[in-house]
Parts: C-alpha cells; sequence; structure tokens
C-alpha cells in the first residue's frame, strides 16, 4: 500500500473523477480468461459486483476468452489468468487474480486512494 | 581408454536424442547437443552472451535443420533483437517473414499491474502455444524468463507455474534453452535449476590482467557423457564459437612431401629437402638475428612455388614489412599483388587471445593458405597470461596441423633467457626448431644458424653463418679454428691468412721442383759424357789390339822369312832370331 505513495501525483482529474463518481468518464474494462474455469467465472462474478456497486451505469466489460482467441494476449501483454485491465480511464491498469479482495481490487482500479 | 570412451557416447547417443546446436564447438564438448525435448538452462551474469547463445540455437536449427523456433523476449523488444543479431549475420525479418521463427515480446511492468487473488500463468502458456503452432516450432528460447519474478509478487505461484511450464514444454516434446542471470553464490537469482535439471550450461565472462576471456562450461548434462573443462568461447561477426581445446586431437593427416625452406644452404642442412608440408616450424633466436628476413625468404618462396601464404605480423605492418624486406633482395610486394601473399598486422594486444584464435581461424579459413608465419609468437602472451596463450599456441597448432597447413612460429628470445627455451612453452611441440643467435667475436656480431631439432629427418650438426646480403638469406660453412668458431671479419681474415701462406707454399713446391729438375738435367748430362769417355776408350782398346795382333803377326811372318833366309833348323832355331831381332 506504501507503493502508491512513490508514485507521480495523479492529476486533478483523475482526483476529482475518483472522488466525484458521477462526474467521471466511461469505465472499459477487459477481463481476460482461458475457458470457463472456476476462477475465470468468480473473477466475472466478483468484478461483476464491483462495478454494479461504484459504477453503476457508466461501465462495459468485456470478456475475452484466449482459449478462442489466443492472439489477443499479445496486445495487452497478459500472462496471468485472469486478468482485468483497465482500458479507460486512462492510465492503462491490470488486476490479476479472481478479484476476490474486493478492496485491492478497488485500489487497483484506482476507485480508493491506495492509503486507506 | 578412448574406445570405451567413444562407446559410452555411442550409448548415450543412442539412449538420449540430442538436438544439434549448430553452434561451433559446442556441439562437440555436448557430444551432439542440447538434450531434444527437454529443456536446457544457460545461466551467466550480465553480458556474457546468454541471449546470442539462445538466438544462434534458434536460427542455426531454423536454417541448417529445419526446426522452427520460438523466442519468447521478456527484457528485450523483438526489434532491438533483430538489431542485436544483425551484427552476427542473423535477418530475423527473413526468417520470421520465411515462417522460421517467432518472435514474441512479454513486457511484464510491476507498476501497472495489481493482485487480487489466486491466478496462473495461462495466459503465457496460451501464448507460447500459439507461438509454437504457428510454425511447428521445434525448438523454444525463454529469455529471460526470470523477469516474471520481478512483475508478479506471489512467488509460490509463479514457482508453481515455472515447474508446470518446464512439464509442459518437455510434453509438447520442444527443445528449449531457458536463460537466467548468474545469482551471488548460486547458479541462478532465482533457483531456476531446481526447475530445469537436465543440462546446465554456465557462462562467464572473466577479466584477468585487464584482457577479457569469455569461459563456458557444462555444469550438469544427464544422461550422457559431456566435456568438463571451461572453454573458451567467442561471440564475433559469425556469432558463438566455443572452443574445445583437445577436441581435435592428434589424428591429423601427415604429409611425407618437402618443401623448400627459400635458403638452399638451409635445405641441404634438412636432409637436403628442406621441411615437411604440414609441419611446425619454430624460428627462434634474439633480437636482430634475422628470424623475419628467414621466415620472409621461407614466404616469398612458398609464393614463388605457387601456394598460399598467410603471414601474421605482430610487430609490422605490411607496408613497413615489405619495405624491409626489398631491402634483402625479396619483393613481397609482388607476391601480394598476385594474391599469393596475404599479410595481416595487427597489435597483439589489440584483441583478446580467444578473439585472437579466432581471427586467425577465420583468416586462415577465407584465404586457404598452404603456408602460415606467425611474427612473432611471443607477442601473443600480451594479450593473455602465459598459462592461457601456451594453450592457445597448442590449439592455434593443432587447427593448422589438422589443415596439413606449414606454420613457421617467430620466437623473439629475451637477452637474459636460455637460448634453447621459448617464451611460450611450445618447444616440444613443434616439429623442426631453427636457432638463430649472434656470435660475438673481434668487436663484431656476427649471425649464426642451428638446427636444433628436426623430427624425422636426418638434419645437420652443423653451426653455419648466416649472412644477409642484398640477394636475401644465405648460409655459409663456418670456420673453427684454435680461437673457436670464427665468423664475420675474423673468417674473412682467416681466409686471408689462409689464403697467402697457400701461395707461397705453391711458390715453395715450385722452387724445389725447378731445383730437382736442373740436378736431373746435370746428372743426366755427365752419365753422357761418361758414357762418351767410355766409348772412345773401347774403341781406342779394340785398336790398341788389333794393332798389336798385327805387330805379332808381322813379327812371326819376318821370323819365319828370317829363318827361311838363314836356313835354320827348324827346331830349335826358334829363340834366338827372337833375341836378335830385339836387340835390333
Amino acid at each position: 500500500m506504501k507503493r502508491r505513495s512513490t508514485k507521480a501525483p495523479l492529476t486533478l482529474e483523475e482526483i476529482a473523477s475518483d472522488h466525484n463518481p458521477e462526474n467521471a468518464e466511461k469505465w472499459d474494462l477487459r477481463l481476460y480468461v482461458a475457458g470457463q474455469t472456476p476462477r475465470s467465472i468468480t473473477a466475472f462474478a466478483n468484478l461483476k459486483h464491483l462495478c454494479e456497486t461504484h459504477l453503476a451505469g457508466r461501465y462495459t466489460i468485456e470478456v475475452i476468452d484466449l482459449m478462442k482467441h489466443p492472439q489477443l494476449a499479445a496486445g495487452d501483454q497478459i500472462i496471468a489468468i485472469p486478468t482485468l485491465v483497465r482500458k479507460l480511464p486512462q492510465p492503462i491498469r491490470k488486476i490479476v487474480g479472481d478479484l476476490r479482495d474486493t478492496e485491492r481490487a478497488l485500489v487497483g482500479l484506482q476507485l480508493r486512494p491506495g492509503r486507506n | 581408454m578412448l574406445r570405451t570412451d567413444n562407446e559410452r557416447n555411442h550409448l548415450s547417443e543412442r539412449t538420449l536424442p540430442k538436438a544439434p546446436s549448430g553452434i561451433a564447438g559446442l556441439d562437440e564438448i555436448t557430444f551432439g547437443g542440447f538434450p531434444r525435448g527437454r529443456p536446457t538452462l544457460v545461466c551467466g551474469s550480465a553480458g556474457c552472451g546468454k541471449t546470442l547463445l539462445a538466438m544462434e540455437f534458434l536460427v542455426r536449427g531454423a536454417t541448417q535443420y529445419q526446426e522452427p523456433g520460438v523466442f519468447m523476449a521478456f527484457e528485450e523488444t523483438p526489434e532491438d533483437l533483430t538489431k542485436n543479431v544483425r551484427s552476427l549475420g542473423f535477418d530475423l525479418n527473413k526468417l520470421v517473414k520465411q515462417k522460421k521463427l517467432v518472435i514474441d515480446f512479454i513486457r511484464v511492468e510491476r507498476n501497472e499491474i495489481d493482485e487480487t487473488g489466486e491466478y496462473d500463468l495461462e495466459g503465457l502458456f496460451i501464448r507460447l502455444n500459439a507461438a509454437i503452432e504457428s510454425v511447428g516450432a521445434k525448438r523454444v528460447v525463454l529469455d529471460t524468463i526470470e523477469a516474471l519474478f520481478s512483475g508478479l509478487q506471489n512467488e509460490g505461484i509463479l514457482r508453481a507455474e515455472l515447474r508446470r511450464l518446464f512439464r509442459w514444454l518437455k510434453d509438447k516434446g520442444v527443445t528449449a534453452v531457458i536463460t537466467a542471470e548468474r545469482g551471488d553464490g548460486t547458479l541462478t537469482r532465482r533457483g531456476l535449476e531446481e526447475y530445469v535439471s537436465d543440462c546446465v550450461l554456465l557462462l562467464d565472462h572473466r577479466v584477468v590482467d585487464q584482457v577479457s576471456t569469455r569461459r563456458l562450461r557444462i555444469v550438469k548434462y544427464r544422461g550422457t557423457t559431456h566435456g568438463t573443462n571451461e572453454y573458451p568461447f567467442l561471440i564475433d561477426e559469425d556469432g558463438f564459437s566455443v572452443l574445445p581445446i583437445t577436441s581435435l586431437g592428434l589424428q591429423h593427416q601427415v604429409s611425407d612431401e618437402r618443401i623448400s625452406t627459400g635458403v638452399p644452404h638451409l635445405d641441404a642442412m634438412l636432409g637436403g629437402e628442406g621441411f615437411y608440408r604440414g609441419s611446425t616450424i619454430l624460428v627462434s633466436g634474439t633480437a636482430g638475428t634475422g628470424k623475419t628476413s628467414l621466415s620472409a625468404q621461407f614466404a616469398q618462396a612458398a609464393c614463388e612455388r605457387g601456394e598460399r601464404c598467410l603471414y601474421l605480423a605482430f610487430e609490422e605492418s605490411p607496408g613497413q614489412l615489405i619495405r624491409n624486406m626489398r631491402s634483402i633482395g625479396l619483393d613481397l610486394g609482388r607476391s601480394v599483388k598476385k594474391g599469393l601473399l596475404k599479410v595481416h598486422s595487427s597489435r597483439a594486444t589489440f584483441y583478446g587471445l580467444e578473439m585472437r584464435l579466432a581471427m586467425i581461424h577465420k583468416l586462415v579459413q577465407q584465404f586457404e593458405p598452404d603456408v602460415i608465419v606467425v611474427d612473432p609468437i611471443g607477442a601473443l602472451t600480451a594479450a593473455g597470461t602465459l598459462r592461457d596463450t601456451n594453450l592457445m599456441i597448442v590449439r592455434l597448432i593443432d587447427f593448422l596441423k589438422a589443415r596439413g597447413i606449414t606454420a613457421m612460429l617467430v620466437n623473439l628470445t629475451g637477452s637474459s633467457e636460455s637460448l634453447e627455451r621459448t617464451q611460450v612453452e611450445i618447444s616440444s611441440i613443434v616439429d623442426t626448431w631453427i636457432l638463430l643467435r649472434d656470435v660475438e667475436l673481434g668487436a663484431e656480431r656476427n649471425r649464426a644458424i642451428y638446427v636444433l631439432k628436426s623430427r624425422g629427418m636426418r638434419h645437420s650438426n652443423q653451426l653455419r653463418e648466416f649472412l644477409i646480403t642484398d640477394q636475401g638469406v644465405k648460409l655459409l660453412d663456418v670456420y673453427v679454428g684454435p680461437e673457436g668458431v670464427l665468423t664475420g671479419s675474423s673468417r674473412l681474415s682467416l681466409e686471408a691468412r689462409e689464403r697467402a701462406s697457400s701461395l707461397a707454399e705453391e711458390q715453395e713446391t715450385e722452387r724445389k721442383d725447378r731445383e730437382r729438375r736442373r740436378k736431373r738435367e746435370a746428372l743426366e748430362a755427365k752419365i753422357i759424357a761418361l758414357r762418351k769417355e767410355f766409348e772412345i776408350e773401347d774403341v781406342e782398346s779394340a785398336l790398341v789390339a788389333s794393332e798389336e795382333a798385327a805387330r805379332i803377326d808381322q813379327l812371326g811372318r819376318d821370323r819365319d822369312a828370317m829363318a827361311i833366309s838363314r836356313q835354320a833348323d827348324r827346331g830349335n832355331g826358334v829363340e834366338r832370331p827372337r833375341r836378335k831381332l830385339n836387340s835390333k
């Protein structure tokens, strides 16, 4: 968590979007999975729940199954499965894992400041 | 011993299939290459050539063994990789276009990745699998997979997944090379050797006395014999090459052909015919004894026979060598123009030893000389330790012998050193050793030449005077007088003295001859005179005798006449008339 403090400070817009979700732009999320494994199903369920709670009405989730489209793995430099990629808003963020720890996922998506 | 080793190798080749790396020398020490269908770990510190080794393994596989490959890069982008290996003559873009190679770059940035909950590396597997399937790859390189450790936090998951990855690679039946950074006191920083244990190569880049040498060692190779030494290796514009020190053995073909030394008199000292073709000749001597002149004349003689000669000059530039040799009547420039002579000059310290050896190998392979001159071989010690230099020179000699190239190695002996010793310990492995030395006498230094040894031929035991003239090198018999060996002016003055004394002797003999002749003539004249005298005496005495006979006859007749006139008694009147006659 301390790691965040060493990072470049957020821009004003980002801070604004963090604290006023209503004013923030659309969220474009991609979830990379490999087949219908229990872990990917869990990840999708966790993500869905998180988005409904914090980003209701302004998010899209695209699920990409690398089993079907292996060539898509290179684009977002996917190694680990499952991986959630926040395409929008910028900058790109990646969260690997099944998102079972909602707090950490929120921090990773910068929906919540890391210091908490 | 050798036989059982060979048998064991054959056995191991049968039981353990190998994928030839195509890297010069490496397949010799691994007895065939990397274990086929299994992962091999290549570890070493930064900048020791892991990536190049791995890349060459793929490129050679694709171009020489029809085995397409996949290069998974975790550290360099495909563009950088392509640029980096272009200097080695590898055109990765072409191979990619020909579907013989896939380069996939995996970037792992920790600062944009957060982790929450369980995950696996299926994404990596899928990418790798897709790449392998796209070209039907038989070879895979993961360079450097440890980068994952810096990108992902959960080491437990990572290790389990790596274990699964290597097993998966084995199941795929691809021959894989995994590179890893060397750790502190361990082979790899992250302990990858735990997972990849069939074959482990260690690359090393050491700097000793400010000269760097790269070395390779096979730490382990399960199920097969392998060379266990540290082998020097090089990276140059032709790629990676490992130099197995003993790989050549001593089984080179020998030739009975003899070639001239370029100095007729020296040929005569060497059984009348000169050196054996393909033999190694050492010319040693102190400074200024004419080593370069002798070897230049040898080189020129080879070119005049229409042979090709490579002259490695570590102390003179080609121009300087040609100019200097012109002063003794050797027109090396002509041979250079004809393309028969190649003078290659470079300071010995310009390259490290290994680089130097490889450079000589390459020059030899390109120029294909019949004869090679290395002048001076001792200069190579400047580029490495004495021990390393010895090894290198032995390897060089083996290499040249295996190719049937006659090599003349020039060695400078320091003034304080024993003459019959070389700075580099090669005296025992050369076939012919020619010693050039100074003879100091009568306020002069002159040169002498001696054949210290020459294997397999009768050679002269004589010391000869060695002259450098306008017409090249000449040998003269040495005068051995009561004062010892005479050379130069002393020899000339002795020759003059001998000429003078022999003239005097000649004159003396002539004089004696004349005397004898005169004496004989005088004697002969005397003999003739005596004989004449004798003849005269003979005639006179004959005359006297006949007169006497006539007188007696007359006397008889007178007495008879008187007796008749006196009518003397014939019986006793004989005495008286004689007395009467006498008294008359």
